[in-house]
């Protein structure tokens, strides 16, 4: 059982946290960019120099993260600590396409130390948003109090994931903008899938478990609230 | 809120069709009608409805350059208040001529100045040597493309002086589209005493006429007519970014953000392509052109700059279609520099031949280079313009501004360069001395005689009394378009919708240092002219009678 002082001590580790800035830092790059490759033709033809460095840097983001995700592991926002929900279990997550029902329980992995990834794949669907995919794998997966047999279990499981997320990231941005194509005339619902989906990364497939018109997220996303909220701003001033 | 509903909630922005990049890059299929800016309009207004037209477009809002510019200027990089100011007259394009007595100008609606040095005289010791209005004419128009749907901009994006063949002179300017050879003309005698005619041009009645008289040339007060004489459209799918007449005086060529065109100047149905660098599959591209220029001596040479920093150097002679370069120079990236911004900041946005023809200078977001031909691997000389923004890239990015397409200059003898940056500032660097200087183009630095101070950014450090902050930089008063004097030191600058002349002379009497003074200033405001400053000169067109 982990004493969660010492899991906050984890946290605030230098490491920790540069690494976890720059994962979020990059994400928000991702989603400005998405952001802004979508509204650059209005009236006039785009400017397709614009465009193209865009979208190159869109490609090298994603790539990144696709290269961390097989490696390095980035670090999740800090929602504060959650109850010890299980983590679900690879076979739902390679299913995720075709079960849109909701996902059962699945078996526990490891007890404290998989926490942020218990809370990244949540087994509550209507509070997944996109934005809580594994953009933002477990931070506490080097927790040094883990137990080596949890960890190396953990390990397999986690490979599995990502090599399932890997293999789709190549096609995401595409794979994303093809899930937008039905019409949406409410602003607000546009603006929630549009920046929850620009936020899938190589993540999509827990992506396509989120229904288009998305319910009230979970108070565990309160962070994600407050960068959709900065990007309403943006656009709504526009 | 509504404007950005009728924007997104249409749907039209988020129906990607194909659900790829390409798309993206492409635009979206388009609704017929569905983009133009007034409701329920189809055809492109003349121009007294263009500055409202262009104005309900702003309001409707756009990522590009120009929104950003009316929409959030003001301190820092990212914060926006709104204000309002008319874009047609935003200056979009300064060029000497090759004797430096003409220096004209294109604005964002489409019109052309042309600005006329006065002689120096010993009677008027303050105007030797200023710059008045010559002429000025609407160029441009904008245009509808019916089958894309979409508006094509008047804005003068590029003008170029051709060579002085006869009395008349002539110039080409292109929009996004269509390119257009101007010729100039004066006109300063008129016949008088025709026998039929009387002066007004009426018949005379011929009972009154008693004997003949040869009619004899009167001057007259000057008049300067303009005329196109060549229209070079249809040559073009993307938008064009720069044009360059060759040594040769017969033949120039354009360049749009994926091919170049080479045109004869005398035929306009017609255009041979020599560059092309559109992928099979759009969507692969990941580069394009984004400046070109025709080597000074050297007819069969060109270069063209690309979005990803790379300089290829063309030889006509070696095939009909340039795609393989006869040089590609290129600079290696530095790792310890390394960001998500690196390539965006790489981008070539302007590209520029010495007078001599050794050298080339080019423009990127942070730098100006000094490449030299025969050296293929890196410039011989980097000079850093601004380089207090690389810790600011980010919110650059998020306001455009990063995005921002730079032109730079040489002096005469290309031993001093020139550009521009944020705040109105621009820079110049000697190659010998290695010395550089921030200067102030401003209401301020217009005053007769006062000599430009140099300015300071201090991006953290210690500071001095009259330095500028990184953070209170005003980003939306950017110098892009800049000249030099092919020989003297004069340089005009253009600031939004003013443009300012400076000189850099000794004034002998004065013993003051050497520095540059204000030559001339002018405001382009609501399709007007006004000079500056307005003691002593009334507001206003100023200059000769002219017609278009």
């Amino acid at each position: 059982m982990l004493a969660r002082g010492l899991k906050r001590k984890c946290w605030d580790s230098e490491e920790e946290l540069a690494v976890r800035s720059y994962a979020l830092q990059r994400q928000s790059l991702l989603d400005m960019s998405l952001v802004k490759l979508q509204l650059c033709h209005m009236l006039v033809e785009p400017n397709l120099c614009r465009s193209v460095l865009i979208a190159n840097t869109v490609r090298q983001i994603q790539g990144e993260m696709t290269q961390d995700g097989a490696g390095r592991l980035a670090v999740p926002q800090d929602t504060g600590p959650a109850p010890l929900n299980c983590l679900v279990t690879t076979d739902i997550l390679c299913h995720s396409a075709q079960d849109q029902g909701p996902r059962p329980d699945g078996g526990c992995f490891s007890k404290g130390s998989t926490d942020a990834l218990a809370r990244s794949l949540s087994s509550d669907p209507p509070s997944i948003t996109a934005a809580q995919v594994p953009g933002h794998p477990p931070d506490s997966f080097w927790d040094l109090d883990s137990s080596r047999e949890s960890r190396g279990s953990l390990q397999r499981s986690l490979d599995q994931i990502f090599e399932t997320l890997e293999s789709k990231s190549p096609g995401c941005v595409e794979e994303f903008l093809s899930d937008v194509d039905s019409p949406h005339c409410d602003l607000d619902t546009v603006l929630t899938d549009m920046v929850g989906s620009a936020r899938a990364g190589p993540c999509d497939t827990l992506e396509s478990l989120v229904p288009l018109a998305a319910p009230p997220p979970s108070p565990s996303c309160k962070a994600d609230l407050g960068e959709l909220d900065h990007i309403v701003e943006i656009l709504v001033e526009t | 809120m509504s404007a950005t509903t009728g924007a997104l909630g249409s749907g039209r922005s988020l129906q990607a069709g194909r659900a790829s990049l390409a798309s993206i890059l492409q635009g979206p299929p388009r609704v017929p009608g569905a983009g133009r800016a007034p409701e329920g309009r189809c055809d492109a207004m003349p121009t007294p409805g263009v500055v409202l037209e262009q104005w309900t477009r702003i309001l409707r809002g756009s990522g590009g350059q120009e929104f950003e510019r009316q929409r959030w200027p003001g301190p820092g990089p990212h914060t926006h208040p709104p204000v309002s100011l008319p874009t047609a007259d935003i200056i979009s394009t300064v060029e000497f001529n090759h004797t430096g007595e003409l220096l004209a100008t294109g604005d964002k609606g489409g019109r052309v100045v042309i600005f006329q040095r006065e002689p120096e005289s010993k009677n008027a010791p303050h105007s030797q040597g200023e710059y008045d209005v010559y002429s000025t004419f609407q160029s441009h128009e904008p245009e509808f493309d019916y089958l894309k749907s979409l508006e094509i901009e008047e804005k003068i994006n590029k003008i170029k002086w051709l060579p002085q063949q006869n009395a008349a002179h002539a110039l080409l300017a292109t929009n996004d589209k269509t390119i257009k050879l101007w010729k100039i003309t004066e006109r300063d005698k008129r016949p008088e005493g025709y026998n039929l005619k009387d002066e007004e041009g009426r018949l005379k009645d011929l009972s009154t006429v008693t004997s003949l008289q040869v009619p004899v040339l009167k001057p007259m007060e000057l008049m300067v007519e303009v005329s196109p004489r060549r229209v070079f459209a249809n040559g073009h799918t993307y938008h064009i970014n720069s044009i360059s007449v060759n040594s040769d005086c017969e033949t120039y060529m354009s360049a749009d953000d994926l091919r170049i065109n080479l045109w004869h100047l005398a035929i306009t149905d017609r255009s041979f392509n020599i560059v092309d660098i559109k992928p099979a599959n759009m969507e692969d591209l990941a580069e394009v052109i984004t400046a070109s220029e025709f080597h000074p001596h050297h007819c069969n040479l060109f270069v063209y700059s690309s979005s990803k920093g790379s300089l290829r150097l063309c030889d006509m002679r070696a095939a009909a279609l340039c795609d393989q370069h006869a040089k590609l120079f290129e600079e290696p990236e530095d790792p310890s520099n390394r960001s998500f911004f690196s390539e965006i900041i790489s981008s070539v946005s302007d590209v520029k031949f010495s007078h001599s023809g050794r050298y080339m200078l080019t423009r990127d977001y942070l730098t100006v280079k000094v490449w030299d031909l025969n050296m293929e691997a890196r410039p011989i000389e980097t000079y850093q313009v601004h380089d207090y923004l690389r810790g600011k890239l980010c919110s650059l990015y998020e306001s455009d501004c990063i995005f921002d397409k730079f032109e730079c200059a040489w002096n005469g003898s290309d031993s001093v360069i020139m550009t521009g940056a944020y705040n109105n500032f621009f820079r110049m660097f000697d190659r010998n001395t290695k010395r550089d200087v921030t200067l102030e183009a401003s209401r301020q630095s217009s005053k007769p005689r006062a000599v430009l101070k140099p300015r300071r950014v201090c991006a953290g450090g210690k500071r001095r009394r009259d330095d500028i902050s990184v953070d209170s930089l005003d980003f939306s008063k950017k110098i892009l378009h800049t000249a030099w004097h092919p020989a003297e030191n004069i340089i005009a600058i253009a600031a939004t919708n003013n443009l300012y002349i400076f000189q850099d002379k000794v004034n002998s009497e004065m013993q003051s240092r050497p520095g540059y003074t204000s030559l001339a200033c002018w405001s382009q405001v609501g399709r007007g002219l006004e000079k500056h400053p307005e003691g002593g000169e009334s507001g206003g067109v100023h200059g000769k009678t002219f017609t278009a």
